[in-house]
Parts: C-alpha cells; sequence; structure tokens
C-alpha cells in the first residue's frame, strides 16, 4: 500500500510526519511512501534525505491526497490556505487517514470522514494502556512540550536556574512549580532539575508523588482529606469545591515564593481548569515567568493568551500552544517513530497491508470511522495504566514464608552423621586392619577435598573439571602395577588402562594449561 | 626401590595433588596449581614404573605414548565452545580405563590372607567396575548430547525410575554373590554387573536435558573419581584413594553448587524431574505472564546508541553466545565501549553455558580480562546503577519468573536482575521459550528492548555501528 505523507499546512506548525530514518524502517514493512516536496523541510529534513531513503517526493498535493491509501498527518486536515481545497473532500472509500483528530471536539470532520467512507485512526485516540504506550504521540509530544517549557521560561527569566556563589556574589537557586505531573509535568521536571532549580511539584493524584519524588523534587501536599483524582486513562478528573479551595490556597502561598510556575493540567474534552488567579501573578515576584501548557483550551491561568507571550503585573505569561513544533526536528522524529509503531500492529504480517483489527485493544480504541461508521467513543478501556503495581504487591511475604519452611532443623544433620558411624563401626568390627587404615584415608581426603574445592573461585570451575579429570587419571597407577603381569590378557588389559589413561593425562594438564594461559587482567 | 620410599614419593605426590586444586583458588596462583598437579602425576608415574614395572616394556610405551600424543593434540585442536565435550570424553575415558583395571585385577587375581579380606577387595573390585562403567557410558552419553550427535532433548522412558531402580537392586545382588563365590569361579557375575552398569549410565543420562548438562558433567566428574577411588581401595593403594576422593567431592561440590544455582535437588536434576513438574504448572504460570503486554523491538543502531551513551553497562551472556561463537565480536564492543569510557562488566549466572565456568573460559580465550567478569552474587545488587544490561543468548537465568511467580517451574532460582536496571536489551533469535519452558516476563517489561536476529550477525552490526562513529 502507499502511505502519503501531506506538508502540513496549519499556520506555525513546523512537524512532519515522517522523517527519512523512520521511513526506511516503513518500507521494510512493505509500504510504498510518497511525501510533498517541502514537507520536512521546516523539520531540517531535506527533499534529498527523503528521496535518499527511497521516499518518492511528488509536488502535486491533491494526487496524493486523492492516490495514497494510507494518508498520515500530524495536525488534522484543515482547507488549505493556498490551493484553496479540503483534503478530506479528496479521500473517498478504501483510504485510511492517519492523524491526530480530537474526535470529541472535531465531530464534523468525523461526519465528514463518515460519509465520504474513509477509515481514520485518530492517535490522539490510542488508549493509554502500557501496551499501546509506544505509540502513544500524546506522550511523546507532551514529553517535548515539558521540556521545551522549560526552555522557554529560561528564555524570559532574568536569572540563572542554579545556585552560585562567585565572586560577584551570591546567586539564589530559581524556584519551579510545576502543576501537573503528568508525562509534560514530569518532563519539565527533570529538565528544570538539570538545569539546577529548586523543582516542587504538585498533583491531585496521589500515586504520581513517587514519580514526582523520584526526579528528586518535592511533591506538594494538600492538607486535606483523602480524595483521589485519578480519572479514568491515567488523566486527572474535576475534583470537588473544597477540594479546589484547598488546592487554591496552596497555590497561593506558592506564588509568593517561586520564580516560575509551569502548569500543565488538562482535562480531556473540557476547558482547563483556572488554577492560577490574577491576585496570584499580581503576588508573584517582579520578573516571574509563567508557562501554560493548556493555554490551546483556556489556559490554567486566564490572563495567558494563545500563542503569545504577554506581561502582566511584571509577571512573563507565556501561552504557546505548540511546543513540539518549536522543537520539530525531535518532534518529528518521535512522532514518526509512534507511527512506525502503530505501523507495526496495524500491519502484523509487514506485508504492506494495513488491517483495522477491531478485536484488537489499541486498535480499536484509536479507530474512530470505520467503512463509513463513526466507531469513537470505543467501549471503555480494559485496564487503566496505574494499577499495574499491585501485581507483585503480595510476593514479599509469600517469600519470606518459603524461607521459614526451609530453615532445617539445627540437629537434622547429625542424623546421617549417627547412620555414617555406626555403618563404619559395623564395618570395623570385621574388616582387617588393613582396610580400615585405607578408610581413614578415603574419608581424611574427602574433607580434604571438601575443603580445598569449596576456596576455588566460580570462574575457574572448567579448568578445575579439566584438571580433577587429569588427576583422576592417577588409575594408570593401577595399570601400571599389572602390566608386567605374567597372564597376556592383564597385560593387554592394562596397556589398553594406560593407553586411555595417557590420554585423559595429557589432555587434561594441556587444555587446562591452555585454559587458564588465556585468563588474563 | 622398597616400598618404604615409593610410599614416600606418593605421599609427595597426594600433597602435590591438593596443592594444585589449592592453586585454582585464585586466578594468580592457578598456572602454578596446574604445574604441581604435573608434578605430582609425574613423580606418581616415575616412581612406579621404576618401582613396580619389571616386565612388558614394549607394551607400556604401546600404551603411553601414543595415549600422549593424542591427548596433546585433542587439547591443542579444542575450540573453547567445545569445552564441555572434550571434559565430558575425558571422563568416559577415566570411566573405562577404571574397568580395564578393574578386570586385570580381577583376572591376575592374588590369594588373600583372610576370606573377609578376600570378600571385601572382591566387593572392591565390583563397585569400581560399576562406577566406571556407568561413568563411561554416562560420559558418552553426555558428549554425544554436547556436541549435537544426538538430541539434547530428554529421553524418558516409560517407568524409567523403576528400571534404574531395579538396575541398582540387581547389581547390588550380583556384587553380594560375586563376592561370595570369589573372582576365580565369579566372573559371570561380573561381566553382568558390567554390562548392567553400562546401561545404567546411558539411560541415566539420556533422560537428562541439554541445559541441565552442567550438573551431569560436574557429576561425572565425580563418579570419574569415586572409580579411582574403589580402584584405590581394590589395589590398596593409598594414592590412589586420595586421589579418588579429592576429585570425588569436588565434583560433588560442583554439582552442589550447579543444583544451588537452578535451586533444584539433585536428585530431581539427575532424574530428570524439570519435565514432570512443569506439566502441572506452566499453563498457569504462562497465563498469569502473557497479561504482562507487548514486547518493543530496536534495531541495532538504536541499541548502539544507547550503548553509547551509557555509563555503566552489564553483559549477560547464554549459551546463545557460545553457540553463536559472538564471544570475540563481544569483546570488541566491549573494547569500543570502555575506550569511550563506559564501564562494561560481565555478569555470569553459575548454570550458563553447559559447563560449570563454561562463560568464564569463553570470555577469557576472547581476552576479555577477567577482573571485569563476575559471578551472580557479587554482581547482583549493583543492577540499579546499570544504565544498560545486555542479554546475549540468554533466558531462564534473567527471568523474573523466578522471583514472582509463584509456581513457576524456575520458582526460587536465583537469577540475574538486569530488570533493575535502567534499561536492558535482549539479544536472541526469536521469541521462544527457555530450557525451563517458562515465559520470560523480562522480555515484556516497560524497559526491554528486544534486539532480534542470529546472535553473531547482532553483535556484529552493533560493533560496526559503534565503529562507524
Amino acid at each position: 500500500m502507499k502511505i502519503g505523507i501531506p506538508k502540513e499546512i496549519e499556520d506555525g506548525e513546523l512537524r512532519v510526519a515522517m522523517t527519512p530514518a523512520v521511513a526506511e524502517r516503513v518500507k521494510q514493512l512493505g509500504f510504498d511512501l510518497v511525501i510533498e516536496s517541502g514537507a520536512g523541510e521546516a523539520a531540517s529534513y531535506s527533499d534529498e534525505a527523503y528521496i535518499a531513503a527511497g521516499v518518492e517526493v511528488t509536488s502535486d498535493t491533491k494526487s496524493l491526497w486523492h492516490n495514497s491509501d494510507i494518508l498520515i498527518k500530524v495536525r488534522p486536515p484543515i482547507e488549505h490556505p493556498e490551493l484553496g481545497f479540503y483534503g478530506i473532500e479528496l479521500l473517498g472509500k478504501d483510504q485510511t487517514l492517519i492523524s491526530t483528530l480530537y474526535p470529541a471536539q472535531n465531530s464534523v470532520k468525523l461526519n465528514q470522514l463518515a460519509e465520504r467512507g474513509t477509515n481514520a485512526v485518530a492517535l490522539d485516540a490510542v488508549p493509554r494502556i502500557s501496551r499501546a504506550q509506544k505509540m502513544d504521540v500524546l506522550s511523546s509530544m507532551a514529553n517535548i512540550a515539558g521540556y521545551r517549557a522549560v526552555v522557554e521560561a529560561a528564555q524570559h527569566f532574568g536569572r540563572f536556574f542554579t545556585g552560585q556563589i562567585t565572586a560577584a556574589g551570591k546567586v539564589p537557586p530559581a524556584k519551579v512549580l510545576v502543576i501537573g505531573a503528568g508525562v509534560a509535568g514530569l518532563a519539565a521536571i527533570g529538565a528544570a532539575k538539570s538545569m539546577g532549580a529548586i523543582v516542587r511539584a504538585f498533583d491531585t493524584r496521589p500515586e504520581v508523588k513517587e514519580q514526582v519524588e523520584s526526579m528528586d523534587a518535592e511533591f506538594l501536599v494538600l492538607d486535606f482529606k483523602d480524595e483521589d483524582g485519578s480519572g479514568e486513562g491515567g488523566y486527572a478528573k474535576v475534583m470537588s469545591p473544597e477540594f479546589i479551595a484547598a488546592e487554591m490556597a496552596l497555590f497561593a502561598e506558592q506564588a509568593k515564593d517561586v520564580d516560575i510556575i509551569i502548569t500543565t493540567a488538562l482535562i480531556p474534552g473540557k476547558p482547563a481548569p483556572e488554577l492560577i488567579t490574577e491576585e496570584m501573578v499580581r503576588s508573584m515576584k517582579p520578573g516571574s515567568v509563567i508557562v501554560d501548557l493548556a493555554a490551546e483550551t483556556g489556559g490554567n491561568c486566564k490572563l495567558t493568551q494563545a500563542n503569545e507571550i504577554v506581561q502582566k503585573h511584571g509577571v512573563t505569561l507565556i501561552g504557546y500552544t505548540n511546543l513540539p513544533s518549536r522543537m520539530a526536528a525531535q518532534s518529528s522524529q518521535l512522532f514518526a517513530t509512534n507511527i512506525y509503531h502503530l505501523l507495526t500492529e496495524l500491519c502484523p504480517n509487514k506485508d504492506g497491508q494495513i488491517d483495522l483489527n477491531m478485536e484488537d485493544e489499541v486498535i480499536r480504541g484509536a479507530t474512530v470511522v470505520k467503512q463509513g461508521n463513526i466507531t469513537w467513543p470505543p467501549p471503555a478501556p480494559r485496564l487503566s495504566a496505574a494499577p499495574k503495581s499491585d501485581v507483585s504487591e503480595p510476593l514479599p511475604e509469600a517469600k519470606t514464608a518459603k524461607k521459614e519452611e526451609k530453615k532445617p532443623s539445627a540437629f537434622g544433620f547429625l542424623i546421617p552423621v549417627f547412620i555414617v558411624g555406626a555403618l563404619l563401626m559395623g564395618v570395623g568390627s570385621v574388616a582387617p586392619a588393613e582396610f580400615m587404615g585405607h578408610l581413614t584415608v578415603f574419608v581424611l581426603s574427602c574433607f580434604v577435598g571438601y575443603m580445598v574445592v569449596w576456596g576455588v573461585s566460580h570462574s575457574l570451575h572448567t579448568p578445575l573439571m579439566s584438571v580433577t579429570n587429569a588427576i583422576s587419571s592417577i588409575i594408570v597407577v593401577g595399570a601400571l602395577t599389572q602390566i608386567s603381569n605374567d597372564s597376556p590378557i592383564v597385560a593387554i588389559l592394562a596397556a589398553l588402562a594406560i593407553f586411555i589413561t595417557s590420554i585423559n593425562i595429557v589432555g587434561g594438564f594441556a587444555v587446562t594449561h591452555r585454559m587458564l594461559k588465556m585468563f588474563r587482567k | 626401590m622398597n616400598f618404604g620410599v615409593m610410599t614416600a614419593a606418593y605421599i609427595g605426590a597426594s600433597a602435590l595433588f591438593i596443592m594444585a586444586l589449592g592453586g585454582l583458588s585464585h586466578q594468580e596462583s592457578a598456572r602454578r596449581g596446574n604445574i604441581y598437579g604435573i608434578l605430582g602425576m609425574g613423580l606418581a608415574m616415575a616412581v612406579t614404573i621404576i618401582g613396580a614395572v619389571t616386565d612388558n616394556y614394549g607394551l607400556l610405551l604401546l600404551g603411553l605414548v601414543p595415549g600422549g600424543v593424542i591427548g596433546y593434540i585433542l587439547a591443542k585442536r579444542v575450540e573453547m565452545t567445545s569445552m564441555p565435550e572434550l571434559v565430558a570424553i575425558l571422563h568416559s575415558l577415566v570411566g573405562l580405563a577404571a574397568v580395564f583395571v578393574g578386570f586385570a585385577n580381577a583376572l591376575g587375581h592374588g590369594e588373600s590372607a583372610s576370606v573377609v579380606a578376600q570378600r571385601i577387595h572382591d566387593v572392591e573390585t565390583s563397585l569400581g567396575i560399576f562406577i566406571g562403567a556407568v561413568t563411561f557410558t554416562g560420559s558418552l552419553i553426555a558428549y554425544l548430547k554436547l556436541s549435537g550427535k544426538v538430541s539434547g532433548n530428554p529421553l524418558q522412558l516409560p517407568g524409567r525410575h523403576m528400571i534404574n531402580l531395579a538396575i541398582v537392586l540387581v547389581s547390588l545382588y550380583l556384587i553380594v554373590q560375586f563376592a561370595a563365590v570369589g573372582a576365580a569361579d565369579g566372573m559371570v557375575y561380573l561381566y553382568i554387573i558390567t554390562i548392567l552398569a553400562l546401561v545404567f549410565g546411558a539411560h541415566l543420562v539420556v533422560a537428562i536435558g541439554g541445559a541441565d548438562m552442567p550438573v551431569v558433567v560436574s557429576m561425572l566428574n565425580s563418579y570419574s573419581g569415586w572409580a579411582a577411588a574403589a580402584m584405590g581401595f581394590m589395589l590398596g593403594n593409598d594414592l590412589l584413594i586420595v586421589v579418588g576422593a579429592l576429585v570425588g567431592s569436588s565434583g560433588a561440590i560442583l554439582s552442589y553448587i550447579m543444583c544451588r544455582a537452578m535451586n533444584r535437588k539433585f536428585l530431581n536434576v539427575i532424574l530428570g524431574g524439570i519435565g514432570t513438574k512443569k506439566k502441572k504448572s506452566s499453563p498457569a504460570a504462562g497465563a498469569a505472564v502473557e497479561e504482562q503486554g507487548e514486547i518493543v523491538e530496536i534495531q541495532s543502531e538504536e541499541a548502539a546508541h544507547m550503548l553509547e551513551s551509557a555509563k555503566e553497562v552489564m553483559i549477560i551472556p547464554g549459551y546463545g553466545m557460545a553457540v553463536a561463537q559472538a564471544q570475540h565480536t563481544v569483546f570488541e564492543i566491549t573494547k569500543k565501549l570502555r575506550e569511550k569510557g563506559v564501564n562494561v562488566r560481565f555478569g555470569i549466572h553459575p548454570v550458563a553455558g553447559r559447563m560449570p565456568g563454561h562463560m568464564n573460559v569463553l570470555l577469557a580465550e576472547a581476552k576479555v580480562p577477567y577482573d571485569i567478569v563476575y559471578e551472580m552474587d557479587e554482581i547482583n545488587d549493583d543492577f540499579p546503577k546499570v544504565d544498560v544490561s545486555v542479554v546475549i543468548g540468554a533466558n531462564d537465568i534473567v527471568n523474573p519468573a523466578a522471583n514472582e511467580v509463584e509456581d513457576s517451574p524456575i520458582a526460587g532460582m536465583p537469577v540475574l536482575e538486569p530488570w533493575k536496571g535502567k534499561h536492558t536489551i535482549v539479544l536472541k533469535r526469536g521469541m521462544s521459550r527457555g530450557y525451563a519452558g517458562v515465559e520470560n516476563p523480562l522480555f515484556f517489561k516497560d524497559n526491554t528492548r528486544m534486539l532480534f536476529g542470529d546472535a553473531k550477525q547482532t553483535v556484529d552490526a552493533l560493533l560496526k555501528h559503534l565503529s562507524a562513529d
């Protein structure tokens, strides 16, 4: 099947859905690729690089839309500003659109796709279960957004992040508050931490506390009765009014102290909750920075303006809505890799044919239109990402219980000693003295061997075996004492024994020597 | 030469042999230990030849010289990956020699002072022959299995425990009969005992699967020692008794270490127990594990980048590395990474490979310095600090199910724990299960990446990418 990758046409969108490196791997799945000329330009991927990767480059945008079996895009299709066509209208039956589609907000687009009989896979509708992580573009983009948010904040913040003591005086470290510890929040925590700032984080979901603390940031706790903010699919849900009041008090107090606030609080399909009031902005120190990652859906602070940087009450508010696009090369690469993983799911036979297998939980979730029918929303997912840790929980107990069972009785080992001792005395009472002498030597040698061999280093076990092998051919002494026997049969048997033991003696020692020579520092 | 001098020389030889084993406790003294062993053997043989051989010198040379030459050639030619086969075949020779010496002794019997002494001597003879014969065929089968000349799969006859038990009981009865009538008239008993022992040895080893070979090889090592000790009793020679006991206990300890490393009872391994245990519990264990999710595949280029950007790398080799002869390339990769300042270490599980210490020898052959090769107990606590673990051709020894799934057939087996590190790259041919037949949840962990392909080709590709920049 032919995969078409059109150039992104939305304002300020610099990403591209496929990179040359990933295209090579997609081709191995049996697909052909065609890309619109200049599609990767803004993300630093030239047409030549695509051609070198075996991707066809075309400048005929309309036929690209019309003739590709699969269209892969970063953004939902919109009216083309220059060529004046609307991508969806060029699509027909048996074509599949793979793109972010935000089905909750874009029901018109879903209807249009359904009318035309086109299949649609919404990348943002991939279920958030652990097995689908590798194709979750929301996570990989959020990761970039979190990192970039810190970079943008640093750009507009007039001081160091890290504390320094210089000849020119002492610089305190910047204090960063990250609200919402999802993928973006955690990425922001990591980036700010690695730049040397003091980082605090807040989230309504208590289970992320551990993750925050694992990144060496401080997790802020509300003085409030337990209320779990975990919603379906790893997102947060809307909280009770009392909870919000306590939360706001915490933010108000923090706003006076911190230099940078990064808000990442999003609730799917709803306007972003207001977390930072104008009052709090006013209480912040002059020169502080707020990065609002929720600017697109209204912002966690009402003063932010989408796609703008504004100064209010001495505070810089950054409302960029498409931070991943500001790191287009990186985000395109991760996006394309997510796409590759999705294609491997869609095309399990690696024959270049995709199959929207509605039995598969992940594909079912992501497919929003199939053969003219809108299949969104999917049935509730079976398992959320969070309760994974339960599985290993009861094990430590089981283990300790086992250990107790194993504990041997202190006198248990004496029983075989008594039995052996009694047996020896039994033998000793009838056997001649000569035999008992040999037995003494035997038993003592067993103990000596036991003591000596325990000291052998594990890495020398193979040489130990080959050298003991050579040594055990001491049987040759027995054969040597017999070879001079008058009976020819005995002499021949002894000679045979000498023959094979000498193979063993020379072979065993020589190979041990060879091995030991190889061990070196 | 008088008896006292010979005895004194034998005492010296015994001491040298003990020092030979003692030398192996450290890498530094190991070579010296081997030389002690050679000295001890030379002394014992020289004294015996001078003191006890009075005739048939031609026959003596006919055995000694060609045997030595063959042994030398074998030792020079053998590939390090085939060490287990060599050790197994050498064991079988010890067993065979014991049988020959035993028969020679029985045929050239002399008169003993008393009836009791005669009976004890006859029991010793038949016991020595029995152990020798078991060692002979057992090692032979182990050799055939290890070299792939017969299938490594366990061949389990119905009622095999009963067969084994019957053979042992009948042999015991025959030994008693043999001792009662004496060597002069009872040779037919001895022949039957020998045949039964040969069958017993083969049958015992045939039922044991490939990955249990470390235990089998060390068990046979032990038997070859006991055979020598029995010969010593028979001949009234303390040197043989001492050496036999040394080798016997050495092999027994190795078997014990191997069994402990698999958390299995010695009898369970020797009687091929894992096959029966598996059937009951694996559906449940398998089901619990299959929920775990999805494997994530990576390409060698990305894996090379992961290795380059790591600070701590742990390489965990298994039998797959030996099969693919990948150890030299693995060391090249190690060298490249160490040049780039990556701390590369090796973690070795006691039962990795087909023989105790097999992996160490392979790595030593590839010139990996032994001070970066660690055994499991030394290294397992370090995994949280490891950035990337590379598992090459190993499966059961890195299976978290041993710790986590209680009814797993390998539950309780100590394993290396790479999943506690940041990332694990697993080099593997396909998704097949390991020897124990258990699904490995490690492959499904979030921080595990699978790099599929033949181990040799994959490590070659890794090396290429590492050398590229």
